[in-house]
């Protein structure tokens, strides 16, 4: 028994429909996690500590806890014991390790949480924290670069299980003899993810079952990562998380606030609610490390590449390891013979940086979409002419296949609607007035990947669908797309169609992140979609009065709210009080597929900017930006839009302006609120926009769709970075590129 | 945030009585600054006195053809005024420079002449900083400096004030109406307001405790154009790295009076009298702003990261200039 598809089942997919979740977000009726009630919750506040390594040295609690209101003061002294941190190796892949709060007078990083306060109010908790007194003795920390060097090491693996190298051929010998070379290294500063809700909880207990309504991407993560700490069974952890106010990879782990939530909460046998300050969201909530990257290109005299080779050492924390993945975003990029590539790690006593939109492509690409470039001129070729003809035609790694690869197709689509062809190749060759304008392009790739999961679904007698799985909206428009899936894949309307998100009571997703929520949370509602209406069939076709009774033929179809077995048709809901009445249910499942093998699957894109560099002050400004993607089939291209063009803007934050500083004395983030650390506002963008060419990859899931959340901030900074060397001729290798260091070289006009 | 006492002033004299009387307590206005100086445990009043409702919103005409702008006058009230926009367009243009729209909204002008330093060293609490904590040094003379004073700045202390509005005030010559205990009233310039940190980075004003600021007097416009230009480190909601205020009367070549304020290097608006001087009678042209500038940016000191806004000032001042001195 097969479903016969026809292109009239997609009516939803692919429109452009508003989001459905917009209402309750600009009414105020989304309730995200700090604002749920449960019963009279209490306040708690976390304290971080005042040096950046060392060791409280005298505690003295004893005012804060004589305040009125407050109900605990917890610290080292006092806290619950939890399960040990634990060795890095004895954590298995896949799985969450135990993340202890106030177990140790032992401090790791600058901020990391001494002692959690919890009163009445948020208020008294904030007040009886300043009554605590603490001392350290200070211990010699590694706050920089610099001070790391002679600890530098390379990881088993990089993030996600990447290869730590990649060395193909001989890159030292193939650049040694290349008679056009490029050798040059960036620095990018830290990041940090700043979403618009801070990391928040609020800790239910009822007997031995634990309730945490919280602000995350990925549940199962945080169940785990709760269990384990709290040495619990996690079939006891229920994580509630229906809106998240943004999260950009720093809500995928179990962090201070959820398990100091917890342990109050059992402690005080009361509901506790614990948010990190927008402050604490510095150090406590991960970052994007500083990445120092050097790449060398040789080329032969027509310029195609003869060797790449990229090096990047990225920051760690000294107790727990990142390896972001920066090294491996090349893999698959441009074509060379010989080619290398390699992650090394500096370890430092900060917290552990955590995944960032696009981890690996967003730092590598902000740099070697720039070395691309630099090379490109040096070569006397045009950036785009240069990237088309060192286009691989599979996989130079792997070796493989593409699924679907249309860079060219973006790069041209994208040169012709910016009008890349008006550009001045000769730097610095536009005035206007005191500004000095500038145009640069650059290219983007993306990894493509499935996560496994499943969905249920159930439709009643009226064919209204309640669809459910422990998926999340992060703002990326979730709710919606799973929505005109649904409907499409029952040939139902829109309106007969109910998401629910965020409860581990429903069935696990991958969640969000890794560019991979919506293929794989869609390609899980459509096998339970699929499984629904096989088996809405199947005791049609048994029923004794059914209009399919005895129904000849494999094939059916449901489309417009009927269903077509053979040459017969039905109401859909005349036939579901018939076969159906007491509503029928279906999970479906989604596996990552032998397809990721076989192929070499990414996303990809061109991004253009305009700039204009103050003569004078170096201030730079964007004027335009355009971003042209090929991601496969678009469910949403509204939705899609947004994130792609929320992408870019985080590009040009890092090109511009977003910088974490490290005092390199305390180890404290210095840029410790928004308004010192900068990210672009309205003002900042000028004109943007985003389009998709059309693509179906038809080696990724059954929708020919691929993931989109992180290609729009892939290489997008760069292209800004090119368009500011268009402008006035400086190359500037340090990103942020601020003021101070444009004026250092900015040429006189 | 400590427990404290709060209380809606009845009037002026009440108002200053109060504070006069109570070594931790704080007058409040929009409050903008304070409550984040209070969450961050940097400010801990013990009472607090809101004067946000005592009559002093308005913005009046003088006898002297001037403006008298009340102290509880929004920033963005200020800046959308008719009379301000037109005869003191620095002013609006500083204003709308300055913070957001919804900041604006709720900030006062006495509250925006004595809001205090950004320097985050100041807002953490467990960093060392002379101005929080006298006696325990300043964690941002050897640190990350690349948002502080390159002027008028000490050993213990190298934070800007960060106010847009201020800037433009001290090139208009403003006069700031002050009241104190016992109804006492008195006139500062305001230049004379802040204090350079010396020793004593903590105080930052030549106010008493219990002296609040009433009103900002703006004499007669002065001639010739105005512009405010602030430079930062993105379009909009950013303090300045540097700003310049300009007056600038340049009619027929030749510079009859001129005035010019820095923002975003020093603990003050920056003013310097001498290269007032210098330019005036000049003709405008380069060479002329080239030493005014010399005069200006005299004795100006980095610390590492700031070096940068030395010659960001020169040159954001001699743009400034130019495109004033153009008709």
């Amino acid at each position: 028994m097969t479903e016969t598809t026809g292109k009239q089942n997609l009516v939803f997919i692919g429109q452009p429909i508003d989001r459905l979740d917009g209402p309750f977000k600009v009414s105020g009726r989304a309730t995200y996690a700090y604002e749920h009630q449960h019963g009279e919750p209490l306040h708690g506040m976390l304290m971080g500590a005042g040096v950046g390594k060392g060791r409280i040295r005298r505690l003295d609690t004893s005012a804060a806890e004589a305040m009125p209101g407050v109900h605990l003061v917890m610290t080292y002294r006092n806290a619950p014991a939890q399960a040990s941190f634990g060795e890095e190796l004895t954590v298995k892949p896949g799985t969450q390790r135990p993340r202890p709060v106030l177990f140790s007078p032992d401090i790791r990083y600058y901020d990391e949480p001494v002692a959690l306060v919890v009163a009445d109010s948020l208020e008294t908790a904030r007040a009886a924290i300043q009554q605590i007194e603490i001392e350290y003795s200070t211990a010699q920390g590694i706050f920089s670069l610099e001070d790391a060097r002679e600890a530098v090491y390379a990881p088993a693996t990089a993030n996600a299980g990447l290869a730590t190298e990649s060395l193909i051929g001989d890159a030292e010998a193939a650049f040694a003899s290349a008679p056009m070379r490029f050798d040059a290294t960036y620095t990018n500063a830290f990041e940090h993810h700043a979403p618009m809700e801070p990391h928040a909880a609020l800790a239910v207990w009822n007997g031995s079952q634990l309730t945490i309504f919280t602000s995350t991407q990925t549940l199962w993560q945080i169940q785990e990562g709760v269990a384990n700490t709290l040495r619990m069974p996690k079939e006891n952890v229920r994580i509630v998380s229906p809106f998240i106010g943004g999260g950009f990879g720093s809500k995928l782990i179990a962090h201070a606030e959820t398990i100091s939530a917890a342990l109050a909460a059992r402690a005080l046998n009361r509901p506790v609610k614990v948010a990190f300050t927008r402050q604490q969201m510095f150090a406590n909530a991960g970052h994007r490390p500083m990445f120092e990257q050097r790449f060398r290109l040789g080329a032969d005299r027509s310029g195609k590449l003869v060797s790449f080779s990229h090096d990047s050492l990225g920051t760690t924390s000294r107790f727990e390891e990142f390896a972001e993945q920066s090294a491996s975003a090349y893999r698959s990029m441009y074509a060379a013979p010989d080619r290398a590539t390699r992650h090394r790690l500096a370890p430092l006593d900060t917290n552990r940086g955590e995944w960032m939109r696009a981890p690996g492509e967003a730092p590598a690409m902000l740099a070697g979409e720039c070395a691309i470039d630099e090379f490109a001129e040096q070569l006397g070729m045009d950036p785009i002419e240069f990237r088309i003809l060192n286009e691989p035609e599979r996989d130079p790694e792997r070796n493989v296949p593409f699924s679907t690869r249309k860079l060219v197709d973006c790069m041209r689509e994208g040169a012709e609607r910016f009008g890349w062809r008006a550009r001045q190749a000769k730097p610095a060759s536009v005035v206007e007035g005191r500004k000095l304008i500038g145009i640069g392009m650059s290219a983007a790739i993306r990894a493509n990947y499935i996560g496994p999961g499943s969905c249920r679904v159930r439709i009643d007698r009226q064919g209204e669908l309640t669809v459910e799985l422990d998926m999340t909206d992060i703002g990326t428009g979730t709710y919606t797309i799973l929505a005109q899936v649904a409907a499409d894949s029952m040939g139902i309307p829109l309106r007969r169609v109910g998401i629910s998100l965020g409860d581990t009571l429903f069935p696990r997703t991958a969640g969000s992140g890794g560019s991979w929520g919506a293929t794989s949370t869609a390609s899980a509602l459509h096998d339970a979609c699929r499984l629904l209406k096989e088996q809405i069939v199947r005791v049609a076709r048994e029923t004794l009065n059914s209009p399919f009774f005895g129904a000849n033929g494999e094939g059916f179809e449901f489309s417009g709210d009927r269903v077509i077995v053979g040459d017969r048709t039905a109401a859909l809901t005349d036939l579901l009080e018939l076969v159906a009445p007491e509503g029928m249910t279906a999970v479906g499942t989604v596996e990552r597929g032998q397809n990721l093998r076989d192929y070499s699957q990414h996303t990809y894109g061109a991004h253009f900017a305009e700039v204009e560099v103050d003569a004078d002050t170096g201030e730079v400004r964007l004027r335009r930006m355009l971003g042209v993607f090929a991601a496969g089939r678009i469910f949403n291209p509204k939705t899609a839009r947004s994130q792609m063009i929320g992408g870019m803007i985080w590009g040009i934050g890092a090109a511009l302006m977003e910088e974490g500083g490290l005092d390199p004395r305390y180890g404290n983030f210095v840029y410790g609120d928004l308004a010192s650390y900068h990210v672009p506002v309205h003002a900042d963008i000028g004109e943007i926009d985003a389009v998709f060419l059309d693509e179906h990859d038809d080696k990724a899931n059954v929708f020919g769709a691929k993931g989109i959340g992180e290609l729009g901030v892939c290489g997008a900074g760069a292209s800004i970075v090119n368009a500011v060397y268009n402008a006035t001729g400086i190359r500037i290798r340090s990103f942020p590129i601020t003021v101070d260091k444009v004026l250092a070289v900015l040429p006189e006009i | 945030m400590r427990g404290f006492t709060y209380e809606r002033a009845a009037d002026v004299a009440s108002a200053c009585a109060s504070v006069a009387q109570n070594s931790s307590a704080r007058f409040i206005g929009g409050g903008t600054n304070l409550i984040d100086l209070m969450r961050a445990g940097v400010e801990r009043p013990s009472h607090i006195v809101d004067i946000s409702r005592l009559g002093l919103a308005e913005i009046a005409e003088t006898p002297e053809g001037g403006l008298k702008i009340g102290a509880a006058a929004l920033n963005s009230d200020v800046a959308a005024d008719r009379r301000v926009r037109e005869r003191y367009p620095l002013l609006s243009q500083a204003l709308l420079a300055g913070a957001s729209g919804q900041i604006r909204n709720k900030a006062s002008v006495g509250g925006n002449l004595l809001q205090r330093t950004r320097c985050p060293y100041f807002y953490d609490t467990r960093m060392p900083c002379n101005k929080r904590s006298p006696g325990a040094g300043c964690a941002a003379f050897d640190g990350l400096n690349r948002m502080s004073a390159v002027l008028g700045a000490s050993r213990s202390c190298i934070a800007t004030h960060p106010s847009d509005m201020a800037v433009a005030m001290s090139a208009l010559d403003a006069e700031v109406e002050i009241a104190g205990d016992g109804g006492k009233t008195r006139t500062l310039p305001i230049g004379d307001l802040h204090r350079l940190p010396g020793e004593t980075p903590d105080i930052e004003t030549n106010l008493r405790h219990g002296e609040m600021i009433t009103a900002v007097v703006l004499p007669p416009p002065p001639a010739g154009r105005q512009i405010y230009r602030k430079v930062r480190d993105r379009a909009s909601f950013a303090f300045a790295l540097v700003s310049v205020a300009i007056t600038l009367d340049a009619t027929g070549g030749r510079i009859g009076a001129a005035r010019i304020a820095l923002g975003g290097v020093a603990p003050k608006p920056w003013r310097v009298a001498r290269a007032e001087e210098i330019v005036s009678g000049q003709s405008a042209e380069r060479m002329s702003f080239d030493a005014a500038a010399d005069a200006v940016l005299e004795g100006a000191q980095g610390y590492g990261h700031n070096d940068f806004k030395i010659e960001l000032a020169r040159r954001t001042l001699l743009r400034t200039f130019e495109t004033a001195s153009q008709a």
